[in-house]
């Protein structure tokens, strides 16, 4: 692994015995010691303490920065009020996705948050399209942690009573442990919590004060990704891609009325034709919630079929496995429109057998955002 | 106890054999969500797919050690795949098997040999 790149806190996940994998070109810790089952578990009770550093954090800068975004973002950026967070992707000419983020308003300048796989891409794409009438500059001087979980609130106020302040999707700058750190009530868990932006050399002395807290254990990628799928949340590359559009996404939520056909700021990014065209006549298929009826987890790449036999596939899971507070397998992924109500049983061909899964709403925990 | 290089372990019961995997392979598995076993009954030659066992990370197949019948197989794990992981060698255990050949049993590791395998 000598040629990934580390976050600031690698040193620290090895002392605390993490497992350490590749991915997006950095080794990350995928568990520590507890496992997986029990990290999703004390996440959901208490706290836990992700390090994402590996994604990609970037300002834009400039007079015109919301507008400029959204060129190339479908959602309202401009109308997010200062200090406040909104989802959103980067689409591409036809309407595919190219990227999920996190935007915030932090006053003079746009935080973006994206993909570590994507980073790269994203920035250029900003820069390309952006400057110079705007800046687009990458922050590679922060590592960015996630605190999750329902004792988050307690645990970061006991650092700055501030904390406890802020209500889902705020940002603000806070002080923490002595670093200036770019916090936002939000994260990808289903859970409340925190992500908080912390200049690299605060980095370790921020997160071993947090976890000497007694509710706080670090937290690997697996159990991000068992937490993520109870919480009915697209994994970028997996649930959602260039091949997805935010409709058959079941992300139509995210693009405000004010940037759909008829709103003041319709259109004007790319891939808005094929995307409004979508929205007036509908989808194909569509990203639903899959719960296997029975013990087998079914995992991205299963196809499903609309019934017990017979050769018409109609989807495949994107993301599946099992979920440790529902206590049973989940799942998500595409099937055709006339699959996709609540309620509906397919077929997941696993090992050369057809096995039922029920359409289900997500997310399949819920949610516990402090509103 | 003998050991396989696919990280089972095998204990002589009488005229049949308890086959589980190790401590060392549900380590490296995580932790163990759904066990699917063989039918009592079944006639299986080594190296058969016999057992379909899922952790939180992945698929993987336990193979048969021997040519034999599966005489029985553990309820209780697929009820509670966790077992597997709590007690890999005790409790855990898979299946047991009835060898044609119980000199197959010979192919296989003993304890130091397999712990210079793991080291």
């Amino acid at each position: 692994m000598s040629d990934l790149l580390q976050t600031p806190l690698h040193d620290l996940h090895v002392e605390r015995g993490a497992k350490m994998v590749p991915f997006a070109g950095y080794a990350m810790p995928v568990q520590y010691k507890l496992g997986v089952m029990k990290e999703h578990e004390h996440t959901r009770a208490k706290a836990g303490l992700f390090d994402v550093s590996h994604m990609g954090q970037v300002r834009v800068s400039g007079d015109n920065a919301a507008a400029a975004l959204e060129k190339l973002i479908p959602v309202d950026i401009i109308g997010l009020g200062e200090s406040r967070q909104r989802y959103g992707f980067f689409t591409n000419e036809h309407g595919g996705i190219m990227d999920d983020l996190m935007l915030a308003n932090r006053g003079d300048h746009i935080f973006v948050v994206v993909n570590a796989a994507c980073k790269d891409a994203d920035i250029a794409h900003m820069k390309n399209h952006l400057e110079p009438d705007v800046m687009v500059t990458p922050v590679p001087d922060r590592a960015l942690f996630a605190l999750q979980g329902p004792a988050a609130e307690a645990v970061l106020a006991a650092l700055n009573p501030a904390a406890a302040d802020m209500a889902f999707m705020d940002v603000a700058t806070l002080d923490l442990n002595g670093a200036e750190c770019w916090v936002s009530r939000s994260g990808y868990t289903g859970e409340d919590g925190y992500e908080i932006s912390v200049p690299n050399d605060h980095a370790v002395a921020l997160a071993e004060t947090l976890l000497a807290h007694d509710d706080v254990e670090p937290i690997g990628l697996g159990a991000r990704d068992s937490l993520r799928l109870e919480g009915g949340l697209c994994l970028y590359g997996h649930d959602i891609d260039t091949e997805t559009t935010p409709i058959q996404a079941a992300l139509i939520w995210a693009i405000q009325k004010v940037r759909r056909a008829g709103g003041d700021r319709a259109g004007g990014f790319p891939g808005a034709d094929a995307i409004f065209s979508e929205m007036a006549e509908g989808v194909s298929r569509k990203r639903v919630g899959l719960i296997p009826e029975g013990r087998a987890p079914m995992r991205e790449g299963v196809p499903l079929f609309a019934d017990a036999e017979g050769d018409a596939q109609i989807g495949a899971i994107t993301s599946g496995g099992f979920g440790p507070t529902v206590g049973s397998p989940v799942a998500m992924g595409y099937v055709a429109t006339a699959q996709a109500s609540p309620g509906t049983t397919v077929y997941g061909e696993l090992r050369g057998k057809r096995l039922p899964l029920t359409v289900s709403k997500m997310p399949f925990t819920p949610a516990n955002f402090k509103r | 106890m003998k050991y396989t290089e696919e990280h089972e372990w095998l204990r002589t019961e009488g005229d049949v054999v308890v086959v589980g995997i190790t401590e060392h392979a549900t380590t490296q598995l995580g932790d163990i969500v759904f066990v699917e076993l063989p039918e009592v009954g079944t006639t299986v030659a080594k190296d058969d797919e016999a057992v379909v066992i899922e952790s939180v990370k992945a698929a993987s197949d336990i193979v048969a050690p021997l040519d034999g019948e599966i005489v029985e197989v553990n309820e209780a794990l697929a009820e509670n795949p966790g077992l597997a992981n709590e007690d890999a060698v005790g409790d855990g255990w898979f299946f047991k098997i009835k060898p044609s050949d119980p000199s197959q049993m010979d192919d296989y590791m003993d304890e130091a040999a397999y712990k210079d395998l793991i080291a």
